[in-house]
């Protein structure tokens, strides 16, 4: 059979957050090869981090991605405080579990809705979809627009907040000023009650996969803000255990380093992970939601994501309400954290998965090294075994068939390039 | 206004995608926006034609590769109008911190295999690039003040973006000055306006992420102040 390369959509992957290419090679009519290309510049934070005081650091992670600061800020937070042996009041850390519920009911919102929806009804784009389905589009606006009220009211504004401090905040909000968002929460938690049953409902690829689920699990609630990390292969690990168990690669396609777990190979994190590890856990308006819209205990199909993803959205409103409902402002709104010569380690659920941050410092704070593993680079190579497991024995199709059904998996996963710190473009190469 | 629907192109450069979902996050306004102008190149939202032409161009993050030197002289090329928008775009961004090292040591320190990554010295803003016809400042910027200028050159207007510092939000919106009352490091005085001096509103600093005001000297009589002031643990 002639070989052929075939390069589409040049500009990148429509909506994902960061630019980036799949590489799929075909010969013979088999799936040779995929590759999962990012070559988003490199930003090179854990280099321009060193010599930095880690009282910088909420500031200065947070702009890895404006879709998921909160995220960074509050790993950043963990591991510093790890290393100086503090350990933030229970009413601080509800605070900051608080302000991350805004930020994940923004970020699934936003791919729920903008990112991954339009594909499963044939859009473009939430825009056009938008003529047929309006009713949905403004409805995952006003989820979207609450999400973000929550995160400035807690943070001060939703992209980048400027409240976030090591051990805790810079200011806590009054009642008063929660007060409203609770209004506007209870406003959207119909809508985000009813998307569950929608999106179950969406015409989605029927693809079964097995995956090694890995996710940050608590055991009285749905791990947001900390946690141990748990896999489906039965480790139990905290956060200085982390690179002892996950080996980073670089590969020459891609800016992001790609990431297996010893013994294990590669791996998944992110909402099915938490959903299987930690389903459970989730409000029971959630988890009857889910049930009543058939989703199984373990969902192994990477394209039902979308619908646990608005479980999860549920489940951040309800918990949201209910830490608004119980909420006193912390006095102090942050503990004092002395800097000493120490290497600290410290995870969060990201929207997209588990976030791992691990700092050296200096006694006087100053950063001497920084490794920071978001969830992207973590789940590249899986995504890669996705495209592959979508495409194999379709290799009949035509071009621009193969292209959607690559560029559909690679969204499923929601990556964050930009996270990763780096770029997709589709390149088809047939041989 | 003609006719037709004015063209719009929305690009990412070096950055962390949040300049681009500023306006994602403008919830009320996004339809209609996306009603009114034609929405050719936007690759987070969904359309994505890099060949176009556009009548107006929002350009987020900096310079860092060559082939990024080379993109942004092609949408440049293909806009008849084009805005930079956010601290990247604008300066250089955060990662511009680079621009103080070695950058070769960098790589090194990231990646282990160096040669793979191909990246320039320095980071820069789209301005050292090309010519730029307008620079919205902020990190991110500010939601209103995006849809002005987006607005402003869609009806062939200057925006009415005023260039004043932090410090006059402030008086504006009744804080107390963190500086002066607090002895708190603060770099108000000197930053442009346009967050609403978000700031000294949670008990701490500026730190000045909208970059600098309009026009500003180094001795803004706060100054003494500032280099008085303790360290903001």
């Amino acid at each position: 059979m002639a070989e052929r390369i075939i390069v589409s959509h040049p500009g990148g992957i429509a909506r994902v957050e960061g630019e980036g290419e799949v590489r799929l090679r075909i010969s013979g009519g088999r799936v040779e090869d995929v590759q999962l290309r990012i070559f988003e510049p490199p930003r090179l934070f854990e280099a321009f981090l060193r010599g930095r005081h880690c009282g910088e650091l909420p500031d200065l992670t947070a702009r890895i991605c404006g879709i998921c600061p909160v995220a960074y800020q509050l790993s950043a937070c963990a591991a510093v405080e790890d290393a100086c042996g503090v350990e933030v009041p229970a009413p601080v850390r509800d605070l900051r579990r608080l302000l991350y519920c805004g930020e994940w009911i923004e970020s699934h919102a936003l791919h729920v809705f903008f990112l991954q929806a339009p594909d499963a009804l044939g859009y473009e784009s939430a825009f056009s979809m938008a003529a047929r389905h309006g009713d949905v589009v403004r409805g995952a606006l006003q989820l979207k627009q609450a999400g973000n009220a929550l995160l400035r009211a807690v943070g001060g504004r939703e992209i980048h907040p400027v409240n976030v401090r090591v051990g805790g905040f810079y200011r806590a909000p009054s009642q008063a000023e929660l007060a409203p968002v609770a209004e506007q929460l209870h406003a959207v938690r119909d809508f985000a009650r009813r998307m569950i049953a929608w999106t179950a409902a969406l015409p989605l690829p029927d693809i079964e996969e097995d995956f090694t689920f890995v996710a940050l699990q608590e055991p009285d609630r749905y791990a947001i803000e900390g946690g141990r990390m748990t896999t489906t292969t039965a480790l139990d690990l905290g956060p200085h255990a982390f690179d002892g168990h996950v080996v980073e690669e670089q590969v020459p396609h891609s800016t992001a380093l790609h990431a297996r777990l010893r013994g294990a190979g590669r791996y998944l994190t992110g909402p099915l992970a938490r959903y299987a590890l930690s389903g459970d856990r989730l409000s029971p308006a959630a988890r009857g939601a889910a049930r009543d819209a058939g989703l199984p205990a373990v969902v192994r199909n990477p394209f039902r994501a979308i619908v646990v993803r608005c479980a999860e959205i549920l489940h951040a409103v309800d918990e949201a309400l209910a830490l608004i409902a119980a909420y006193d402002p912390p006095d102090p709104p942050a503990v004092a954290v002395a800097p000493r010569a120490a290497t600290g380690a410290g995870w969060t659920e990201a929207p997209r998965g588990l976030l791992w941050h691990r700092y050296e410092l200096a006694a006087d704070g100053t950063i001497r090294d920084a490794r920071i593993v978001p969830p992207t680079a973590q789940n590249l190579a899986r995504i890669e075994d996705s495209v592959r497991a979508r495409v194999e024995g379709c290799a009949d199709l035509g071009d621009e068939a193969l292209r959607d059904r690559c560029e559909q998996t690679v969204r499923t996963f929601d990556p964050c390039i930009s996270c990763a710190t780096h770029f997709l473009r589709l390149e088809l190469d047939r041989r | 206004m003609s006719a037709r629907r004015p063209t719009l192109g929305v690009w990412k450069f070096a950055s962390c995608d949040g300049c681009q979902l500023t306006l994602l996050d403008c919830e009320d306004e996004l339809l209609a926006l996306a009603a009114t102008v034609d929405v050719v190149h936007f690759p987070e939202a969904g359309p994505v034609r890099p060949d176009g032409r556009y009548d107006l161009s929002i350009v987020e993050g900096s310079i860092t590769t060559p082939e990024d030197a080379e993109r942004i002289a092609e949408v440049r090329a293909r806009s008849r109008r084009l805005v930079t928008i956010g601290a990247c775009a604008n300066g250089g961004g955060v990662q511009a911190l680079r621009n103080f090292a070695d950058v070769d040591g960098f790589l090194d320190l990231v990646y282990a295999t160096p040669q793979y990554i191909s990246t320039l010295r320095d980071s820069t803003p789209a301005s050292a690039h090309v010519r730029v016809d307008f620079e919205l400042q902020g990190c991110p910027p500010d939601k209103r003040q995006l849809l002005e200028v987006v607005s402003a050159f869609l009806n062939d207007r200057r925006p009415a973006v005023s260039g004043h510092s932090v410090c006059l939000e402030c008086k504006r919106r009744g804080t107390v000055c963190v500086m002066v009352a607090h002895g708190t490091p603060c770099l108000g005085p000197l930053t442009h306006a346009g967050c609403g001096a978000l700031c000294p509103s949670y008990n701490r600093g500026c730190y000045g992420c909208f970059g600098p005001a309009e026009s500003v000297g180094a001795d803004t009589g706060l100054h003494r102040t500032f280099y008085g002031a303790r360290r903001d643990g």
